[in-house]
């Protein structure tokens, strides 16, 4: 394979508010191959979703901006005519958001939802697109596909809808899938069942997924790369091995220690990081993260910004200071996180469908 | 949905049963006897004993209120106590002019209302917006009948155009219908619209900010298509729930636009029947309006079921 897929260059999202500008994602940069899976971790507000909405503009612009440059197969989507980006919209990047419950629009039949993104991208009938609709929805494990494509969102369950929402997010077989905390509202059986319905339809499509989460213990099973995020800056960008294992980054090092270990009897309280991230309109000087660090020891954390350095081939923080050896070790052994998911089979086979008959009008 | 449409017209019969005990119990609440009020305080005491027997107040409450609802369900309403006439009769006169000012005034309100909310959604915090939300807030906040004063002023009074006040009827003379409508129905409109403004920008603004919104951007689908299947269509749902209550509200005859321009609907009948004690009329104007709220609300309930497919199935 030649070069990336996408080739993300200093990525700012800025937000006017009323209390100042908002600096929500700054100088993001990486790069996404055909068939990879990049995860992008970081607390709430640490501006993982925006920065992957901005990537086809999909937050208000104003009072958003975007600047820096998104290049999609040479084609730079910042600044795209938002014609022609409608174009790039599902089709050759897909997204999956967070909650299924609110993701369907509750007025519409599933699969108009499924099939209108195809009737306006690709050359289809009518017909046809319901005919591929049928298709991935069974592809998404939806049992009986063809008979529920005139049933209402609130008739499925939630990991149904999800199922659904995924099958919105593939409908025009796009390059990028992404996954925005696209498990989070979910209950764990489910999850597992989706995120290998996704792993699975990945390797089939050969298509690169973008996961954002805030779970690590879903990170480790399905990720070939991870980029932490904190305060709108990537931190440390590692493969998913070497980030368990080798954390730098203070604050990765924090999450990994924050993690709750199925069967330690240790009993010890969990590691919690001190202090809140810092809010977007009043970034510190200095590191970003100085104020809740515990390695910090010196003036220049408070005054100089830490460039992302390569620590090792492919491994990069951004810290003056790495986290020791055996600190890094002990992160890396605080969380025994099973690297696969539990297996789960697909087909659960009980669709929760709402009530039989239904009675619509 | 069958089952929905059988529930919802049972509960809107039970409430008209309900109604129906407060407008019967209306002439009780009267102090001393209707007919005595209605009488005056001079009176042939024959003319009383003959006019109390006449209209059963010497039977037992529950006698006099099953007799009173068995020949109010055949059209029999009783008979004014001023005119003699059937009381059906004088609600009959009376309820065109005020149908035809409440549709009338309720298109204005929607021909201004619906652009004008989506506008100011849509262009949120922009010129359009306070435009929009500013017509809404002095809409609402000056009373109708300044409005009314105002227009026959400006149209009736200075240029001359349109006539300041009375009702022609259609069949009479089409044209001077409309000329005579024009005035009262602008008037409650501006009224109407200024609410309903209000409303259709909140709906809109909810509906834009719904996360299958998002999702529907994310397709790839053009803003005026997402606007139309997935904005408008779910804000329709709690307009068309507050339109149906405007009309309810003004079937109910606005009495002060009605007032203003001389206009015979039920609004001026139950006021008038208020200051002339004539209780038989003001029940039956009572019943019609609240029977008419009722109605609409059950229409639009119907039409909610339509919209929304989730209502059908609870």
């Amino acid at each position: 394979m030649s070069g990336p897929l996408l080739s993300v260059r200093d990525l700012n999202v800025r937000f006017g508010t009323k209390r100042g500008t908002a600096q929500v994602v700054r100088g993001m940069s990486y790069d996404l191959h055909e068939g990879e899976t990049l995860a992008i971790v970081g607390e709430s507000g640490s501006g993982k979703s925006v920065s992957t909405l901005a990537l086809t503009r999909l937050i208000p612009t104003p009072p958003g901006r975007i600047e820096g440059q998104v290049l999609l197969d040479g084609d730079d989507l910042v600044t795209m005519p938002e014609k022609q980006l409608l174009q790039v919209r599902g089709t050759r990047v897909g997204y999956v958001f967070q909650d299924p419950m609110t993701s369907l629009n509750p007025v519409h039949p599933i699969g108009r939802q499924v099939t209108e993104g195809m009737r306006f991208h690709l050359d289809v009938s009518e017909h046809e697109a319901r005919d591929r609709a049928v298709d991935l929805l069974r592809q998404v494990g939806i049992p009986g596909a063809e008979k529920r494509l005139d049933d209402y969102p609130h008739q499925f369950s939630g990991g149904m809808r999800q199922r659904v929402v995924i099958a919105i997010g593939l409908a025009c077989d796009p390059k990028i899938l992404i996954a925005d905390e696209m498990t989070t509202a979910l209950d764990v059986t489910t999850q597992a069942q989706i995120t290998d319905l996704v792993q699975h339809l990945q390797e089939e499509r050969r298509m690169a997924v973008i996961w954002i989460t805030h779970d690590l213990g879903v990170v480790a099973g399905i990720a070939d790369r991870v980029m932490v995020m904190y305060a709108g800056q990537v931190i440390e960008e590692a493969s998913v091995d070497r980030l368990f294992a080798e954390p730098r980054h203070p604050y990765t090092v924090g999450l990994l220690m924050s993690l709750p270990v199925l069967g330690d009897l240790r009993g010890e309280a969990l590691t919690a990081i001190p202090g809140l991230p810092p809010s977007p309109t009043d970034l510190p000087d200095g590191c970003s993260f100085h104020p809740r660090c515990s390695f910090r020891d010196d003036e220049r954390c408070l005054t100089e910004q830490p460039p992302l350095r390569e620590i090792a081939p492919g491994h990069h923080v951004r810290s003056f200071y790495e986290v020791d050896d055996a600190t890094a070790r002990a992160a890396s052994a605080a969380q025994r996180i099973e690297v696969e998911p539990p297996e789960a089979s697909n087909d659960d086979g009980s669709p929760d469908a709402g009530p039989p008959g239904g009675g619509r009008p | 949905m069958a089952r929905f449409v059988l529930r919802r017209t049972a509960q809107s019969l039970v409430a008209l049963l309900g109604v129906s005990i407060v407008v019967f119990a209306l002439i009780h609440l009267v102090p001393g006897d209707p007919i005595r009020a209605a009488l005056g305080t001079r009176f042939d005491p024959e003319v009383y004993e003959l006019l109390r027997e006449r209209s059963g107040l010497d039977q037992p409450l529950v006698v006099q209120y099953v007799d009173w609802l068995g020949r109010a369900v055949q059209g029999d309403l009783g008979v004014s106590f001023r005119s003699g006439a059937p009381v059906t009769t004088v609600l009959a006169a009376r309820i065109p002019p005020t149908a035809v000012l409440a549709v009338a005034s309720l298109v204005v309100g929607i021909v201004v209302a619906i652009p004008a909310g989506i506008i100011a959604a849509v262009r949120q915090g922009k010129a359009a917006d306070y435009l929009a939300t500013g017509f809404s807030q002095v809409g609402v906040s000056i009373p109708d009948f300044w409005y009314g004063i105002m227009l026959i002023l400006i149209f009736s009074v200075t240029l001359g155009w349109l006539p300041p006040l009375g009702y022609t009827e259609f069949g009479e003379d089409p044209v001077d219908f409309a000329r005579r409508l024009i005035l009262p129905a602008v008037t409650a409109g501006v009224v109407t619209g200024a609410i309903l403004t209000r409303f259709v920008r909140s709906s809109v603004l909810e509906a834009l900010n719904a996360d299958h919104v998002r999702l529907a951007r994310a397709k790839g689908l053009p803003e005026r298509y997402i606007l139309r299947h997935h904005v408008l269509r779910n804000a329709w749902i709690p307009i068309v729930t507050v339109t149906g209550l405007q009309l309810g509200t003004l079937l109910g005859g606005i009495v002060i636009v009605e007032v203003v321009f001389a206009w015979p609907g039920l609004g001026r009948l139950a006021l008038d029947a208020v200051e002339r004690r004539d209780y038989p009329v003001l029940q039956g104007a009572v019943l019609f309006m609240a029977g008419a709220f009722l109605v609409i609300n059950l229409l639009v309930d119907l039409l909610y079921a339509k919209l929304d497919p989730r209502i059908a199935v609870r």
